[in-house]
């Protein structure tokens, strides 16, 4: 009887969702006003961008001259650049590369960093020495910096700064990988584990990846705002993706020459530069204490 | 009958100043149904001698016998099977349970591994578990931090007695409790082991815990064994200088009698590389030359053995 009792009311709360579990994050991460902001822009941003050729007015790379410089008003939501092309259709239609830069060059610097750091921290010795010590000499450059050098020697184009920018955060991923996996093979649990005749196998996808997976998370999240705003930079000093094609760094870049006369075509690539790390660093935050079973509601 | 056969078990670790001898040349016994108490300092390889034993670690020399079968290098099926056997409770019950599971997935796991139940019987079993070790049902969907020392601790025992073992490695078990709990985890381990003849070898430093619980206690000094005998006659009878210390320190209600605290001089010698001796020697008020030769553990009275080689000469002063 009070089995009955107690499983149909964990239904009832919806509590029954293992933690780490993707409806579980969910449940906790629509409590948090900052993350469904962000979550919500991020979205709006990436769906406006696919759908922008066929509801904004402008092309993006229609050059008007007689509309240059104007200044936000009705037929120009956000204004025109120098040579009249709309702001508003750029800035959506350049939304696609700055994200997916972001989201894809996570993905590179996430797996392979998972992967080295993993391997580091589980086997340590040798491997775990030749590893890191290769990687040191990658995080010895900042990141900026790593990834113009590896652009520079890549040249530029869009799938070349997702590999330079990929390839400048394995470091990162690596490090953080290996710390989680130290701490946690050496928790008595893991002991216990194999024990009670676990194999290494379940060891570590049962033990140890879900209690050293949260920090990746947040890293991920995190890393997709470092990684946007690094595309912006790249594409800004030239390295990035090329000219007529609207990224937002591309488009400071162009239009640093008329920062005085018209700020707007500066300030407005810069504000959604703004916006998206902002989202997704709450988000990423979010994920965080949503993944924390101490701060369970 | 003897469960549980230990000769000349040797674990060393290989550092980068030399190898550390963290038990070196120990030998017991116990029996069935019996409690091993196994005192010591921290750091003298108690815990190292309970996780050799149930091969969390692999052992550098000498034999486990384990219902009379040689088991020292078991691998695979055989280990499985006997690992179903031996289990051990953790010290701390904090970093014992894996945080991110259920207090029933935690009980259920080794259940689901070890194959024998099927679905409905699995929960039937995991119920019946927490039933057993005291844990309310309306806990079985908590996860750890939200539970009490104790009550994490039972949840500990559950998953050791969780496939019926008939040796349990207790490593300092109510050490992380406070007093009020302690007495409550070892009356449940003195419960369980009535219930289903277990046999316990109980890690601990606390010598009043181990004198209520052991029916024979060891005791070890710098990963060797220096004595062991029936707990009432080690604590009547105390032979090794060291043991003698260690009893010496055991404080005492009554301020009319105290007794006299034997202070011991001097370092503890490093476990690296050890020389061969008694490696008390050098605190050791008694120790001569002859003490820095290799000793053996000898009878010194019926079921009583001492690793002291000038016992005969010293019991008189080491009495008084």
């Amino acid at each position: 009887m009070e089995k009955i009792k107690t499983s149909s009311a964990a239904k009832r709360s919806g509590e029954n969702d293992k933690p780490g579990s993707l409806p579980y994050i969910w449940r906790r991460l629509k409590k948090n006003p900052g993350a469904m902001v962000g979550l919500i822009f991020v979205t709006v941003l990436f769906l406006l961008s696919f759908v922008s050729p066929f509801i904004c007015r402008y092309d993006y790379q229609e050059i008007v001259m007689k509309s240059r410089f104007t200044l936000p008003c009705m037929e120009h939501l956000l204004g025109c650049d120098e040579v009249g092309r709309d702001i508003l259709s750029r800035i959506l239609y350049g939304a696609k590369y700055t994200l997916s830069i972001g989201v894809l060059s996570v993905v590179v610097s996430c797996i392979l960093g998972v992967i080295l750091g993993a391997v580091a921290g589980y086997f340590g010795g040798k491997i775990d020495t030749l590893i890191m010590r290769f990687l040191d000499v990658f995080q010895a450059f900042p990141n900026i910096l790593l990834a113009i050098a590896i652009s520079a020697v890549l040249g530029a184009g869009f799938d070349k700064v997702i590999y330079a920018i990929g390839i400048s955060g394995i470091p990162g991923f690596a490090r953080m990988m290996r710390a989680n996996i130290l701490t946690v093979r050496n928790s008595e649990f893991i002991e216990a584990a194999t024990s009670i005749n676990c194999s290494t196998f379940r060891i570590i996808v049962h033990h140890v990846i879900p209690n050293a997976i949260s920090p990746l998370i947040v890293q991920v999240a995190m890393g997709i705002a470092s990684a946007a705003l690094s595309a912006s930079g790249l594409s800004f000093l030239g390295f990035g993706v090329q000219a007529p094609t609207p990224e937002w760094g591309a488009m400071l870049a162009s239009a640093r020459g008329y920062m005085r006369d018209y700020p707007h075509m500066v300030i407005i690539p810069g504000l959604f530069i703004m916006m998206t790390v902002l989202s997704f660093n709450l988000v990423g935050d979010a994920i965080r204490d949503a993944l924390d079973p101490k701060l369970r509601d | 009958m003897a469960l549980l056969e230990i000769e000349h078990l040797k674990k060393y670790f290989s550092t980068p100043r030399g190898m550390v001898h963290a038990v070196d040349d120990v030998s017991f016994t116990i029996d069935q149904g019996e409690t091993m108490g196994l005192v010591g300092e921290s750091g003298c390889g108690k815990s190292t001698l309970g996780r050799t034993i149930i091969h969390l670690l692999e052992s550098t020399g000498g034999t486990i016998g384990f219902q009379g079968k040689d088991v020292t290098h078991l691998k695979k099926d055989g280990l499985k099977k006997l690992r179903e056997d031996m289990q051990i409770i953790f010290q701390d019950p904090y970093s014992s349970l894996n945080p991110r599971l259920t207090i029933r997935d935690t009980i259920m796991e080794p259940l689901k591994l070890s194959g024998r139940f099927s679905g409905t019987a699995m929960d039937g079993e995991a119920d019946r578990l927490m039933d057993l070790v005291g844990i309310e049902k309306r806990f079985r969907m908590s996860y750890p931090h939200e539970l009490d020392g104790g009550r994490r601790q039972r949840v500990g025992i559950a998953r050791a007695i969780a496939l019926n073992p008939k040796f349990v490695v207790c490593d300092e078990p109510v050490s992380a409790l406070d007093v009020s709990i302690q007495a409550q985890i070892l009356n449940l381990l003195m419960d369980l082991q009535d219930q289903y003849g277990l046999t316990y070898l109980f890690v601990t430093h606390d010598l009043s815990v181990v004198r209520h619980i052991s029916t024979n206690i060891c005791v070890m000094y710098l990963g060797q064994m220096v004595e062991t005998c029936p707990t009432q006659e080690l604590f009547d009878h105390p032979m090794h200088p060291y043991t003698k210390a260690l009893l010496s320190a055991i404080p005492t209600v009554d301020i009319h009698n105290r007794n006299q605290r034997i202070l011991l001089k001097g370092e503890i010698n490093s476990p690296i590389n050890p020389k061969p001796g008694c490696r008390f020697a050098l605190r050791c008020p008694y120790a001569t030359e002859k003490c820095h030769e290799p000793v053996e553990l000898h009878q010194v009275s019926p079921g009583h053995y001492c690793s002291c080689c000038r016992i005969n000469e010293i019991k008189d002063e080491v009495r008084k």
